[in-house]
């Protein structure tokens, strides 16, 4: 199939790892940032061909695994409600909350439904006039400016019944302040390609300043992958740092200007609350005060809550790359796809999951 | 007219029987049937399958069939895959109040066709009506035995070190036909569900290399699901080749598009043969002449026997020359997010 298995060629794909061999003289921990790179690497095997000096590390870049414990419990709290349906992307059905999951309360009578737009819980809302419909907007810059563009055909309609509980997430954010812990050496970022398509390379070009940390936003193929990490390395072996496009069929350096043009206009900046790294300053994305009528958070008054995370689960410390999902005492034994534990085993970009599929024994 | 089928069609009365007067026994009317007993008498000889599977689809017509051509190739493929020679077969259908009578009608026609297509009597059925929300407009249940010929014995317990992996055609047509024929994926292509009456074919094969050792229909959960089901059940290491496996342009655009596995999609007209290696050539070459096996193509062998420390594996050797392994499905396929 054009444009798919020149990305798989056996041919370049020796090439390349031939080229990572002689580039990379010495150890290098270089994190693919997004759970769909995690994945894809998984896949199709990479890791196996890697030498290995070449350690890749599986980051935070999953938009269910980083909804915090409080905000999944909040998200309960309003499935248990009578008058509202919640509508969903489907990773979220699983994750365990404190108490119960979604998956639970659609089992003992609650309105949920999956959707594969947040367009969907629009019409939703259009047909069910009497009913409240919340959409549970879990994500990256890369699903933000289309929830803001159904925010603002909400406020267009005039469309009185249509809430949004966002946790909408910015990932430079996340990347800095996990530079910022230290706990974990990294030697460049594998940036995330659909995010970047967006965000554009500028918005990673402090991480390569102001720390020194080689960056490259890749493509999901598999020879975009290896072209990324020779990227990286011989970034790091020429002591440069900077940000590199190897996605160039999808990502430019300003980005998609229409579209962050669109997200400014419906949300702003806020802390944001990542299972694993905490609240993170700036890193959360909030609706504007124009469009608060579709906040859930404002619609409804949510009690607080007493948020736990499972004992034993490591999900946080995957989720910084500081411990891999083997090194979880819970992995492929009590947590697994079809009970887990944390969301990491969840979502279909966890990395969990990832190792679960792919990669148990 | 906008008739439907009520509660009262379900109650055993005068409406219950107008239906199977007017729709059901014209479609399906055979000597068996049209004895009107408690129950079938037919006569059967030797070592006999036996089996049951029941439906539930949506949406309820999809390209390449519908949810009654699917309920009969389902239960003649599960007879066919242990080397019976499907006979005779029961249809139950449990139907929510309000289906348009239309629908049941074109359903039973579906019914009938493929029955008739596999050469299988309708023997004996049911039919309940049920309250609007209780069910998801009509559920069916299929039944069916048939009769194995002496000396066959294929069973997934039976793959062995050096079998090659045989598939009759593409996979994942069946699953990406359905779902993009639901409305939520909004997308449009020409995928075709390959839902089909295997028993032809694998009688054909059957009667050309006696020696098969293993065949399973690769139906929910998909092929990869079915080779880790053999692979435990005959406690062997599969090795697949990703390179070897038959997929159209259509359904490997769908998946990557979704960000879904073919491997994992599900099938309604495909068998996963393992055979001896001096045989493998002929199953391929006698299920390329069959129009069910055009595609036929060997994907992979069983590497090696399991101690019985070591978990039953399969392995993909992947396009650009590595591997993973091969999980069953867990949870249904999701979409990605971004």
């Amino acid at each position: 199939m054009r444009y798919i298995d020149e990305f798989r060629d056996r041919g370049l794909v020796k090439g390349l790892v031939r080229d990572i061999e002689s580039a990379s003289t010495r150890k290098t921990n270089l994190m693919e940032v997004c759970g769909t790179h995690t994945m894809a690497i998984f896949r199709s095997g990479i890791r196996r061909i890697l030498p290995a000096s070449v350690n890749l590390i599986s980051g935070p870049g999953c938009p269910v695994c980083v909804t915090s414990q409080s905000d999944i419990d909040r998200m309960l709290y309003l499935a248990g409600r009578k008058d509202t349906i919640i509508t969903t992307f489907g990773d979220m059905l699983k994750v365990p909350g404190t108490e119960s999951s979604l998956e639970k309360k659609h089992a003992s009578g609650a309105d949920i439904r999956i959707v594969y737009s947040p367009l969907d819980a629009l019409a939703i809302a259009e047909a069910n006039p009497r009913k409240k419909i919340v959409f549970l907007a879990v994500g990256f810059e890369t699903t933000a400016p289309i929830i803001a563009s159904v925010i603002s055909d909400a406020a267009e309609k005039k469309i009185s019944n249509f809430f949004v509980y966002c946790c909408h997430k910015t990932i430079p954010a996340a990347m800095k302040a996990l530079l910022e812990t230290r706990e974990i050496r990294i030697d460049g970022f594998l940036c995330p390609g659909h995010v970047s398509s967006i965000i554009g390379s500028r918005a990673y070009e402090f991480i390569a300043r102001d720390f020194n940390v080689p960056c490259a936003i890749s493509g999901f193929e598999p020879t975009d992958i290896l072209e990324t990490i020779l990227m990286l390395i011989r970034q790091k072996k020429d002591g440069r740092a900077c940000v590199e496009i190897q996605y160039k069929r999808a990502v430019q350096e300003q980005g998609n200007v229409k579209a962050k043009e669109m997200m400014d206009r419906v949300f702003e900046p806020s802390d944001g609350d990542w299972r694993g790294l905490g609240v993170i300053h700036d890193s959360g994305l909030k609706i504007r005060k124009a469009y608060r009528f579709f906040d859930a958070t404002a619609e409804f008054r949510i009690p607080a809550l007493q948020a736990k995370e499972p004992r034993g689960c490591a999900c946080a410390e995957v989720l910084r790359g500081i411990k891999t999902p083997r090194q979880c005492g819970l992995f492929a034994k009590t947590c697994t796809p079809e009970t887990p534990f944390g969301p990491c085993m969840v979502s279909t970009e966890g990395t969990c999951a990832a190792w679960f599929k792919y990669n148990r024994n | 007219m906008d008739e439907r089928i009520l509660l009262a069609h379900g109650s055993g009365g005068t409406l219950t029987h107008r239906l199977l007067r007017e729709i059901v026994f014209p479609a399906f009317s055979n000597h068996v049937l049209d004895k009107c007993e408690d129950a079938a008498v037919v006569p059967l000889r030797g070592k006999c399958a036996f089996t049951t599977d029941s439906f539930v689809i949506q949406p309820l017509f999809f390209p390449g069939g519908d949810i009654g051509k699917l309920a009969v190739c389902g239960t003649v493929n599960d007879l066919a895959v242990m080397g019976a020679r499907p006979a005779y077969m029961t249809a139950a259908c449990i139907i929510e109040e309000g289906l348009r009578t239309a629908v049941f009608r074109k359903i039973v026609g579906s019914i009938a066709k493929a029955a008739k297509d596999a050469g299988v009597l309708i023997a004996g059925g049911d039919m309940k009506v049920v309250e609007k929300g209780a069910c998801d407009k009509i559920f069916i249940n299929t039944t069916g035995i048939g009769t194995i010929t002496e000396g066959i014995r294929v069973s997934a317990d039976n793959a062995r070190p050096g079998d090659h992996v045989i598939i009759n055609g593409t996979i994942g047509d069946h699953g990406a036909a359905v779902m993009s024929a639901r409305k939520d994926y909004k997308l449009r292509s020409s995928i075709r569900s390959d839902c089909a009456s295997l028993n032809g074919l694998i009688e054909r094969l059957l009667n050309t290399v006696p020696r098969i050792r293993v065949m399973r229909d690769p139906t929910r959960g998909g092929v990869a699901t079915t080779l880790k089901e053999i692979a435990v059940q005959s406690n062997v290491e599969i090795t697949i080749e990703e390179d070897a496996l038959p997929v159209t342009g259509p359904v490997r655009g769908f998946c990557e598009i979704l960000g879904v596995d073919p491997l994992y999609m599900a099938n309604e007209g495909k068998v996963l043969v393992f055979a001896p290696e001096e045989d493998a050539r002929r199953v391929v070459s006698t299920m390329r002449k069959h129009a069910l096996g055009r595609n036929a193509a060997v994907i992979g062998r069983v590497t090696r026997r399991c101690s019985s420390s070591d978990t039953p594996q399969v392995l993909l050797h992947t396009s650009i020359g590595s591997m993973r392994i091969i999980d069953m499905l867990s949870g249904e396929q999701l979409p990605r997010i971004c």
